[in-house]
């Protein structure tokens, strides 16, 4: 048992309903019990969908345990079937279906449809979402993937876009440019809008694309077996990525790796003056591993951030996290446990956190800007507008997105010189935020101040304290921080003005 | 019982009951608003990840603030020895306990896989008490969907609460529901000036706040939803008054006038304390109602508050019900607000979601009361529909409120008049 506040995942068959929902022509029939229904709210709230997911929820009431929940689930997937005519039915249980092992896939097969049926294994108990996506299309792919002559033209599948992904939408579209450049036409998208007969010739492509490891690696690796078809490791996220994708791809296909970059703006809008500021601002990126690492490389190389903190909440890439994270040197996080992020984060006193849905609450209560880089996702992570991650236009988005929350590079400046001006201060927040700026209230000097502020064996000598306060706010921690661990290193317990400043010629970077 | 059958309303209208898939939340979701609620109560759901996940996504947005609810999740090995299980519990309690010393009334409630595993949660609450009290009371209920239906679960959270109650032969009157302060600060005020001081609220703000209960105790629901809440009440002598629901200007004012005459208010004193309010309600209920007036209505079952609201919108806006779903429909509790609705409406009690979507297409409503795994989808159809859900979570009870609840529903008309670039 362990008490959760917040999740970061849900259970395995809203994974599985995440692949349903990308689809077309399938329909997952849930032996689950009233109130499971709350799933069809994040698809269609969340992502706005406009249809129902295709998903039959068996919905089973107390009074239903005593008597026949068998039937009921039969009923269930008969009256399913026979309303939306699936090409494929795809079954599965819920959390309390999963207890009273009514055995699905056996009762659905039992009942003698006139289409393909494939039963999923979601142990509940053990697994989370995630887990749950990929082992449903691994699942699809394998009940209906089978060998056959590849396409005239060079051809790839794009694999691993699920409902409710992040962004997932816009990178299929930037992708399929990208390739279309190449001269690589996709065969077939999956699960995206993909119908089961579309999966039934996903063997006709010469290799695979994995955009998403999380949702899509099984049912890659299980192609690359009995379709013999190689699929790609780098995921496209960055100006870097996306180039060693290009080169992936062309190593496989025998085809130039050279495309127009005639929209790509991120790197002289990273190498133009106005973004020096930007330099060395310490950023720590929580997420799903994929976006996790691909943004720590694009905060590092192509924007110039120092990366002080890096994690994931899914254990199944914790391998690939902890070997990225040695390569800028942090200790790796895996963990589902909010509250456990909220204390790294304030640890690493960062600058800019780059994150989830979750992670920008813990920027709000710390008062650290945010920017989200990965599910889960919030209705405004869905946005109108084409908002790609992946290829040249997702280097440009990223770019935008980090820095938007961050002070203007002039502004800075102005601040940290005009910091005393009452109207100017430091409280009042970015100029480019929505927020309304508020008159510091001055209040006449004290008569007494008292007299020392300790934290721990540390004090800080009032004199001391009024100049950290002068500090402008987005660097006031990190201030407080090293001076204080000068200090201790030092034997140092009174810290003076003179402490400040030995402090900050210390750090300086 | 009058053989006018008309002035009867729908009384007895026949209900139609329906099995099928329910677009439903289970009664976790009543955590939600219970646990803003009561200011030192902390909802422990015994469950499983889809159940820490239905309270993240109902919420919608999460809450700001470390939440006063969170879900022990039940992992494989406590399906594997109950007896574990029962440790592990008692282990998480004891944690949370002492990070948050400042709750002092524990829920442990009831999931549906808790409820399949059979872990006896009345026996940990037991158990719990013996180590926690008298710092913390803790008590148990059932959320699952199993059991309960949305709304249900409130009703299951504030039975559990009436037994542990102390006793008391004053005479008083009870107001039962959970209201956002500001309503119930509004209906104290109301009762105050018809000269009924002696009011107590449940479930209260604090446990300190907590009422004492006898057969001298009258109390009256505020919400549709709370029949085993009654019933536990009637167990321990209380006197039900029976009214309507006080939505809308009218069903405030005849909730109000039950009150009055159980309590033998005078008329000169009932007037004097509603006539202002109740006609700033009627006034603000008149705004919207030009947009409602003579529109159809089709309301999907949700919240049990349907048949109340069905009333309002008929007999307060002018609004043409055309079928109503309701989880459950008690004829006890809901007799009044059956009698004043106007007969027409098919009545339908459970859901056969599938079958429900059929007659809607056929019925093309106006206006569609539904949740929110269907508006969207029904909206792209090109009807229009309001959430079913902002009618628990927004202040809609009593004479201030009624034309916030009028406005609930002439929004989404209004909207679709807005952006057809017609607006009325």
């Amino acid at each position: 048992m362990k008490l959760t506040l917040w999740t970061y995942e849900g259970p395995p068959h809203v994974g599985a309903m995440r692949v349903a929902t990308a689809m077309k022509g399938v329909h997952l029939v849930l032996h689950a019990p009233q109130g499971d229904t709350y799933a069809d709210l994040l698809f269609t709230m969340i992502e706005r969908r406009d249809h129902r997911p295709p998903v039959t929820f068996t919905t089973f009431q107390a009074s239903d345990l005593g008597a026949d929940t068998a039937t009921l689930f039969k009923n269930a997937a008969r009256d399913a079937h026979a309303r939306f005519k699936p090409q494929a039915l795809i079954v599965g249980a819920s959390c309390t279906a999963e207890l009273i092992q009514d055995d699905p896939g056996g009762l659905a097969k039992a009942i003698g449809l006139d289409c393909p049926v494939i039963a999923l294994d979601l142990p509940s108990y053990s697994r989370k979402e995630t887990f749950g996506a990929d082992e449903t299309f691994h699942a699809l792919v394998r009940a209906l993937a089978v060998p056959m002559a590849r396409t005239e033209a060079i051809t790839c599948n794009l694999l691993g876009a699920t409902a409710l992904g992040f962004r997932h939408r816009d990178d299929v579209t930037e992708i399929t440019r990208l390739l279309a450049q190449m001269g690589v036409t996709v065969n077939v998208c999956a699960p995206l809008g993909a119908t089961p007969d579309d999966l039934k010739r996903l063997g006709q492509a010469h290799f695979n694309v994995l955009l998403y490891p999380e949702t899509g690696e099984s049912a890659a690796r299980l192609l690359e077996k009995t379709c013999g078809q190689p699929f790609t490791k780098v995921v496209p996220i960055g100006v870097g990525a996306t180039r060693d994708f290009l080169a992936e791809v062309a190593a496989i296909t025998g085809l130039s790796a050279q495309v127009d970059e005639t929209g790509l703006r991120q790197p002289w809008w990273s190498a133009s003056v106005d973004s020096t500021y930007l330099t060395g601002k310490r950023v720590f990126l929580f997420g799903d591993a994929t976006h996790v690492i691909a943004a720590a490389r694009v905060a590092a190389r192509e924007i110039g951030f120092t990366v002080v903190g890096m994690g994931c909440y899914n254990r199944e890439q914790a391998r690939a996290l902890r070997s990225a994270a040695a390569l800028y040197g942090v200790t790796p996080l895996i963990t589902d446990d909010y509250l456990e992020v909220e204390a790294a984060i304030a640890a690493a006193t960062p600058e800019l956190i780059l994150g989830t849905q979750m992670e920008r609450h813990i920027g709000k209560r710390l008062g650290i800007p945010c920017a989200v880089i990965s599910a889960p996702v919030h209705v405004q992570d869905f946005p109108a507008r084409y908002s790609p991650q992946m290829g040249w236009e997702g280097a440009n988005v990223l770019f935008d997105t980090w820095v938007h929350p961050l002070v203007m590079g002039l502004e800075e400046h102005l601040l940290t010189m005009f910091r005393e001006d009452f109207e100017f201060h430091d409280a009042a927040g970015a100029s480019h935020h929505g927020h309304k700026a508020t008159a510091r209230v001055e209040t006449p000097e004290p008569v007494k101040l008292p007299e020392v502020t300790t934290k721990g064996t540390i004090r800080w000598l009032p004199d001391a304290e009024r100049e950290l306060k002068k500090i402008p706010f987005f660097v006031r921690n990190t201030a407080r921080r090293n001076t204080e661990s000068y200090a201790v290193a030092r034997g140092v317990e009174a810290i003076s003005i003179d402490t400040l400043y030995e402090a900050k010629a210390h750090y300086a970077r | 019982m009058s053989l006018d059958a008309p002035s009867l309303g729908c009384t007895d209208t026949p209900v139609l009951k329906e099995r099928g898939q329910r677009e439903v939340f289970c009664g976790l979701t009543g955590i939600i608003w219970l646990h803003r609620k009561m200011q030192d109560a902390f909802f422990l759901v015994v469950g499983s990840r889809t159940c820490a996940h239905l309270l993240q996504s109902a919420a919608g947005v999460m809450i700001f603030a470390e939440p006063r609810f969170g879900t022990a999740i039940l992992e494989e090995k406590d399906l594997a020895g109950l007896a574990d299980a029962n440790v592990e519990l008692d282990r998480e309690v004891a944690r949370l306990l002492a990070r948050r010393p400042d709750i002092r009334q524990l829920f442990l409630v009831g999931s549906c896989p808790s409820e399949v595993i059979k872990l006896d949660l009345a026996r940990a609450a037991e158990r719990l008490n013996g180590q926690h009290a008298p710092h913390v009371r803790v008590y148990n209920y059932s959320g699952s969907g199993i059991e309960t239906t949305f709304t249900q679960g409130e009703d299951a959270c504030l039975a559990a609460m009436v037994p542990t109650l102390p006793a008391s032969d004053a005479a008083e009157l009870l107001v039962v529901g959970a209201l956002p302060d500001v309503v119930e600060d509004q209906c104290q005020s109301l009762l105050t000036a018809m000269g009924i001081t002696s009011v107590r609220f449940l479930p209260a703000r604090r446990a300190s706040d907590l009422p004492a209960i006898g057969a001298n105790t009258r109390f009256i629901l505020t919400q549709p939803f709370l029949a085993d809440t009654a019933e536990a009440l009637e167990r321990r002598g209380a006197r039900r008054i029976a009214a309507p629901f006080p939505f809308g200007e009218e069903g405030t004012t005849l909730w109000l006038q039950a009150v009055a005459d159980v309590y033998g208010v005078t008329p000169a004193t009932f007037d004097a304390a509603t006539a202002a309010p109740r006609a700033r309600a009627a006034k603000a209920v008149a705004a919207h109602a030009a947009t409602l007036r003579g529109k159809s209505l089709f309301m999907f079952p949700d919240s049990q508050m349907e048949i109340p609201l069905a009333r309002f919108l008929a007999r307060e806006c002018g609004m043409t019900p055309l079928e109503i779903g309701t989880p459950y429909l008690h004829r006890g509790l809901m007799g009044p607000d059956l009698a004043l609705l106007p007969h027409g409406p098919a009545l339908i009690e459970g859901q056969d979601v599938d079958a429900q979507l059929d007659r809607h297409a056929g019925l093309a409503p106006d206006l569609t009361v539904c949740g929110l795994g269907l508006a969207n989808p029904l909206e792209a159809k090109g009807h229009s529909t309001k959430w079913a859900i902002e009618l628990v979570f927004t202040p809609v009870h009593f004479y201030e409120q009624a034309g916030d609840l009028a406005g609930l529903f002439s929004r989404p008309l209004r909207r679709k008049a807005l952006l057809k670039g017609d607006a009325a």
